[in-house]
């Protein structure tokens, strides 16, 4: 399957009929109300690898696939917002506080919010993952025991958080004290792992829209995570996804939340820059 | 105890007079059916949302039993004719007696 002659084609087709329902030339509108960009310009610092476009993995799904992101009522990630907004208006920890203690309605106070991390944190002197800011909250604020990384309870908040900043363009800074951590993620980009000696660009760059075995690479773009998938039929994060890449170029992998996948997410999610905050997505 | 349960509707927020409208509505809930058993072997008890209905300023439009077959999170799409501006009252009866409630408004223009 060449998917560049396949797009030059659909380019064609969309110029002269209007958006198809699904497929890799349509068009992402949830709920029919918040028009989402799949197709952006390449951020400049890619210097053209991935093409003039990037591409949210959304378009290299099936049709069925597609659909079910289309809706909230049919997304089952968004299940698990519900059950993030019922623990953001738990009181925990020592201090006596819940997430709405301090920061009311996420509809108000996490706006935008996902589309900036991970970013560096002044006061800390480090890059942070949205999952670490979170966690920074419950033992610092609430005096609450940290959740740990990837799992259930964290990943559903991500995913309300990010649901307030839906539509809205990934926008992470790379520049600045951000810079090292950013350079050390492009890095591991370009790193060969384990016995295959595969490194990301291998498949999401050199090969995404060809076949690997029975899927459709992606770029490999992270704006749609936390991500509902239909393999686990669960939400989960970039650093678990990342772990399972690794994995299976028979490497030993680092583990979600290390300082090695925070560079990569930081690096990975600024190949993104321009997309649209999709989250919960719906992907295999 | 069922925990977690958060119901969802989606109303369009106004219609014309006598339009026909789609109801979206979720409630996410375990539903546990009374069948399973637990690591020990005894029966986990039944807990689920045995009826679901929506009123229109009081008039019955729709009232769904449920049985222990269903799913999860039950979502129910239906239609309905808008006659004037009011509200839709949702309610879901959970076996434990635990009553959630929800209500949207619509307007005529």
């Amino acid at each position: 399957m060449n998917f560049k002659a396949t797009l030059a084609c659909a380019a064609f087709v969309a110029s002269v009929a209007p958006a198809a329902f699904a497929g890799e030339d349509a068009e992402l509108v949830l709920n029919g109300e918040i028009p989402i960009v799949t197709t952006a310009p390449a951020p400049a610092h890619l210097d053209g690898v991935l093409g003039d476009e990037i591409k949210s993995g959304w378009l290299f799904r099936s049709d069925e696939t597609q659909a079910t992101q289309m809706d909230d009522f049919d997304n089952p990630g968004m299940i698990f917002v519900d059950q993030a907004q019922a623990s953001w208006d738990t009181v925990e920890g020592s201090e006596g506080k819940s997430c709405a203690s301090c920061h009311n309605d996420p509809a108000e106070s996490m706006k935008g919010v996902r589309a900036t991390y991970p970013k560096w944190n002044e006061e800390a002197g480090e890059v942070r993952t949205l999952a670490m800011q979170i966690n920074d909250c419950r033992e610092n604020q609430m005096g609450a025991e940290p959740w740990k990384y990837d799992k259930g309870d964290i990943v559903s908040m991500e995913a309300l958080i990010s649901v307030q900043s839906r539509g809205m363009p990934v926008n992470v800074a790379i520049d600045g004290p951000a810079q090292s951590t950013w350079e050390q993620g492009k890095e591991m980009y370009y790193t060969r792992y384990g016995q295959f000696e595969l490194s990301c660009a291998n498949c999401h760059e050199d090969n995404f829209g060809n076949m690997i075995r029975a899927d459709h690479l992606s770029q490999g773009q992270i704006n749609g995570f936390p991500v509902y998938r239909l393999k686990n039929t669960k939400l989960n994060g970039s650093h678990s996804r990342f772990k399972g890449c690794i994995r299976d170029t028979r490497a030993e992998t680092f583990n979600p939340g290390s300082p090695e996948f925070v560079a990569l997410e930081l690096y990975v999610a600024s190949r993104g820059n321009g997309l649209s905050v999709e989250a919960p997505s719906v992907r295999n | 105890m069922a925990e977690g349960v958060t119901p969802r509707v989606k109303v369009p927020k106004s219609a014309s007079a006598g339009e026909v409208i789609t109801i979206k509505t979720l409630i996410s809930h375990q539903m546990e059916s009374g069948q399973r058993k637990d690591d020990d072997g005894n029966v986990i008890p039944r807990s689920i949302i045995n009826r679901f209905t929506c009123e229109f300023n009081g008039e019955n439009v729709i009232d769904i039993k449920m049985e222990p077959a269903m799913s999860t999170n039950p979502y129910f799409e239906f239609d309905a004719t808008v006659p004037e501006a009011g509200d839709f009252k949702f309610t879901w009866y959970d076996d434990d007696g635990s009553v959630y409630e929800e209500t949207k408004s619509i307007t005529i223009g």
